[in-house]
């Protein structure tokens, strides 16, 4: 018997036979086709219990009603609340997204402390020592107003606890980031009285004329203008967007009138003369030197004068005039884009008095002069002689950009120490390299930051803190809305790494300081704090999750000032050269200050605002010569230079340069960081005298082929 | 000479006359050719047979052992530990916290199962880990509601029909693991042929349309359970 190779043939015939036969073929053409349907590390999420949840998105100044939905208690959608009286069910793609910041690949995990120009964690009891021990070494030294604090969103009791404990610490150096509420509290105190803020009621109004004001990239509370903009078509009413660009807003407008970049305010006043010359405004109560007023402005606003200035035909302006005046319930809104940053109060107050001449004050579908009377009531801080001293001092400048300029041009610091809350001045004030420097010249920066942002980075101690889904807060609402809600953001989950409430961080600070500002903190925990600060509308708060402090028209017409306009303040100038104007674009799909946007919201940024990683800027056809469209060009300003792609867009006024706001960042999370350029880095500010506005509507620059 | 130039000289008639003396040889050749046929093809298809799932499957024992009879004895029905929620999600495999409705951290009985569930997880107030048999991969979508909660017989299934007797098991038969797919044994079922006898023998795609096409006259989309 020989084995050859038939053999052979007849062992490996068997084989492939007996296992054809066998359950093996069928059963593994089975398992690795269920193989590739689950791909060992795709993630699954847990199952378990479902159950939903009310808060606050704190995000914006929008405050939305939320509903969060939870399974087995992690948060795992975000969703609006019905019924909310800000938002009503709506939502943007920010809050949708906010889960995504409890695990941002930037977020602080722990305190910090700088060594060099590294972080290194330290913990909470290391990290509230050093800062008590550098604190008490300032206020020892006996200058305690060199403490000072930058903070973004205009209320709450947590700016207000950092306020309290500025002024127990004796220091009244407290600066608020450039924010449209504090535009209209400065246009309302100018106009109307200090004290006060204005409300816009859009649900309600049958003509919106707008100045730019981006009701649908942002603008105020976002999705309550939202709500106002889709329910228009239904109640008839008109919306006209004056502005530049095309915007999204300007598209979805009744009319959209162009006009040339930073002079919205010479519009205004010119529709005023012509609401004046024609005897179309209503009387009210007018003080401040009215008649000169109505001298300035038909002498130097006449509509020919206007139409050179605005590029709005003179006839245009005294028809949209007559419409304004005619119309039943129309209503003028200031505030270009979101209305924060790069504004001035020549402009607000020349719009706002568009309202009060129409007499449109305190009317319903007008422009409400609110009081917003805090509803919160702290008690008494105790004060010693050091706090009473500083309590009695002026503060060292008006405005952070002021003081950004004021730290930068003095040899010796002018403030000791910094806290910096909410706010990320290194990357969202204009000049970014001029902010930067001027954090140099703080010995000791303290930052409340969740994230390792520009600012924080420029920090020497970062006391991290936790997000609005991990922390309890109060948040009214601001920017605009015609009432005003205070809502409750309640901590979803508990905090995923180790960061604290602001509020607890700077009790146990003013705790660790000891004396009579740990009296004027005497509160365990910041939740005991809030519960009593809140006072009347606590029970509100805590069972429904929000309390409307007030709504509807305000009773009575307040007075209008006109000494401001009458003296004809001088109109802003864009800064630097060029034969073009690099003018900031807001977009709803990114956030322009703290906190950064998150991935999913970049991700959903157009191809023709963000190629890859190269920011596109617009540009009209007309005024692109040489540039190819989707080409590389060099943008360059006084302030800097940048490569951008070029998108040809006939929807922007020829000259005019558009880019968008919001990227451009520079820490540390792939997915949002190192897209695009900041075009804050591109423009400088513009102070206007007398408010301290940094009113850089744009920067003159130019754009040749890279 | 050789024998090869002695071939080629006595031609090709000579060859041919030694090739058909050559084929009693070459039979012996097959024959020896199906003997290994047969033997690689017993080896393999036993193979492919019996040691197959032996390797494919990996098997893991139950934290400990748990008596079905005894609870359903004791609680009352299935739905008592495997209930609905209120929202009409299925609540599966009760968590600790269920389990403490009923249990503290004494053992009530005197097994060595209670005083491993006593120590290792009420006292640690850690989740009990168990292995499901039953359960579907993540692109499936199965609503218990839907087929227990209807309104017609239809949707009134019992939990034996996919389920088994599971609730007349006294002790807990160790979980076996596809090593390719993660998947529980008993989703293709314990014969590897894939042959059934009961309704609960499998749970695959394939036996989720033979019920519909029973009760609906149609199999379903692809949609009802792939969301």
């Amino acid at each position: 018997m020989k084995i050859d190779r038939r053999s052979f043939l007849g062992l490996g015939l068997g084989a492939a036979a007996g296992i054809a036969v066998s359950p093996v073929g069928v059963k593994l053409t089975d398992d690795s086709s269920i193989w590739t349907q689950n791909w060992p590390w795709t993630p699954v999420p847990e199952d378990g219990e479902i159950s939903y949840e009310n808060s606050v998105c704190s995000l914006c100044p929008g405050s939305c009603g939320i509903s969060v939905r939870k399974i087995k208690n992690r948060p795992v959608k975000i969703e609006g609340l019905d019924e909310y009286p800000v938002n009503d069910g709506g939502i943007c793609l920010h809050g949708i997204a906010g889960l995504q910041y409890l695990y941002d690949p930037a977020r602080v995990k722990s305190p910090m402390r700088k060594n060099g120009d590294r972080f290194e964690p330290i913990s909470w009891d290391e990290a509230i020592s050093l800062v008590s021990g550098k604190l008490a070494d300032v206020r020892d030294s006996g200058a305690p107003h060199t403490l000072g604090l930058i903070s973004g969103g205009a209320g709450g009791s947590v700016t207000a606890l950092f306020k309290r404990f500025l002024d127990a610490f004796g220091s009244p150096n407290v600066y608020a980031m450039p924010s449209l509420e504090d535009n209209l509290s400065l246009t309302a105190a100018t106009l109307h009285g200090a004290g006060n803020t204005i409300g816009f009621d859009l649900e309600n109004a049958d003509l919106v004329l707008s100045f730019g004001a981006g009701l649908i990239e942002g603008w105020g509370s976002p999705m309550a203008c939202f709500k106002a903009n889709s329910a228009r078509r239904d109640r008839h009413a008109k919306l006209y967007q004056i502005e530049p660009r095309l915007s999204n807003t300007a598209a979805n407008a009744d009319r959209w009138i162009p006009i040339k970049p930073g002079t919205e305010a010479d519009l205004a006043l010119g529709l005023c003369a012509v609401l004046l010359k024609k005897n179309l405004f209503t009387p009210g109560e007018f003080f401040g030197g009215f008649n000169r007023f109505a001298a300035v402005v038909q002498k130097e606003y006449a509509p020919e004068k206007v139409e050179a200035v605005t590029g709005v035909k003179a006839a245009d302006i005294e028809k949209l005039a007559v419409a304004f005046a005619k119309a039943k319930m129309p209503v003028a809104v200031p505030g270009k884009g979101r209305g924060d940053h790069g504004q001035n109060l020549k402009e607000f107050a020349a719009v706002q008095t568009l309202n009060a001449l129409a007499g449109r004050l305190n009317k319903e579908g007008g422009a409400f002069v609110m009081n917003p009377d805090s509803y919160l009531a702290f008690p008494e801080a105790s004060m010693d002689d050091a706090a009473e001293a500083g309590a009695g001092q002026e503060k060292s400048v008006g405005s952070v950009n002021e003081l950004v300029d004021t730290l930068n041009a003095s040899a010796k610091p002018v403030l000791n120490a910094l806290f910096v809350y909410n706010a990320n001045p290194c990357y969202t004030l204009r000049d970014t390299k001029r902010v930067k420097e001027a954090f140099k010249k703080v010995p000791f920066v303290v930052s409340f930051s969740s994230f390792m942002d520009e600012t924080a980075m420029a920090s020497d101690v970062i006391l991290p803190a936790s997000t609005f889904l991990e922390r309890l807060e109060d948040v009214p609402t601001g920017g605009g809305l015609a009432k005003t809600v205070v809502g409750l953001t309640r901590p979803m989950v508990n905090p995923i790494f180790d960061t604290k409430n602001p509020g607890d961080a700077l009790i146990l600070l003013a705790q660790a300081m000891g004396g009579t500002i740990a009296e004027s903190c005497a509160w365990d925990t910041y939740d005991e704090c809030l519960e009593e600060v809140a006072g009347d509308i606590w029970d509100a708060l805590s069972e429904d999750g929000y309390a409307v402090v007030s709504e509807g028209a305000p009773m009575g017409t307040p007075g209008t000032d006109f000494s401001f306009l009458a003296s004809n303040p001088a109109s802003v100038q864009a800064g630097g050269n060029g034969d073009l104007l690099l003018v900031p674009i807001d977009n709803i799909r990114l956030a322009g200050t703290a906190p950064a946007s998150t991935p999913f919201a970049v991700k959903t940024v157009s191809d023709r605002v963000l190629s890859g990683t190269d920011i596109v800027v617009e540009i009209n056809p007309e005024t692109a010569k040489g540039l190819k469209d989707c080409g590389y060009a060099v943008l360059i300003t006084s302030q800097g230079k940048a490569r951008v792609k070029v998108n040809f867009n006939e929807g922007i006024m020829p000259g005019v340069i558009g880019m968008v706001k919001g990227l451009g960042h520079t820490f540390d999370n792939p997915y949002v960081a190192g897209k695009g350029v900041n075009v804050n880095d591109l423009i400088g500010p513009v102070i206007e005298p007398g408010s301290g506005m940094d009113a850089a509507f744009g920067i003159k620059a130019t754009l040749s082929k890279a | 000479m050789s024998e090869i130039e002695n071939k080629t000289e006595n031609g090709s008639m000579d060859g041919a006359g030694e090739c058909a003396a050559g084929e009693p040889k070459d039979d012996k050749g097959l024959g020896l050719g199906v003997i290994f046929f047969l033997g690689a093809f017993l080896i393999c298809f036993l193979s492919g047979w019996l040691l197959f799932p032996k390797l494919l499957y990996s098997k893991h024992e139950q934290p400990f052992n748990f008596d079905h009879k005894l609870h359903t004895e004791e609680a009352g029905d299935c739905e008592s530990c495997h209930f609905f929620r209120e929202d009409g999600t299925f609540s599966g495999i009760p968590d600790l916290a269920s389990c403490m409705e009923c249990h503290t951290d004494e053992p009530m009985g005197d097994t060595e199962d209670e005083a491993i569930f006593a120590e290792e997880y009420v006292a640690k107030e850690k989740e009990v880990p168990w292995f499901v048999y039953s359960r579907q991969p993540d692109c499936v979508y199965f609503s218990h509601a839907a087929h227990m909660m209807g309104e017609n017989a239809k949707g009134k299934m019992d939990c034996k029909t996919c389920h088994g007797p599971i609730g007349e098991s006294t002790t807990s038969r160790p979980y076996e693991e596809n090593r390719l797919t993660g998947y529980s044994r008993d989703i293709w079922g314990k014969n590897i042929w894939g042959i059934k006898k009961n309704s609960w023998d499998r749970m695959k795609m394939d036996d989720c349309a033979d019920c519909h096409v029973e009760m609906d006259g149609h199999k379903g989309y692809c949609f009802q359970c792939h969301k």
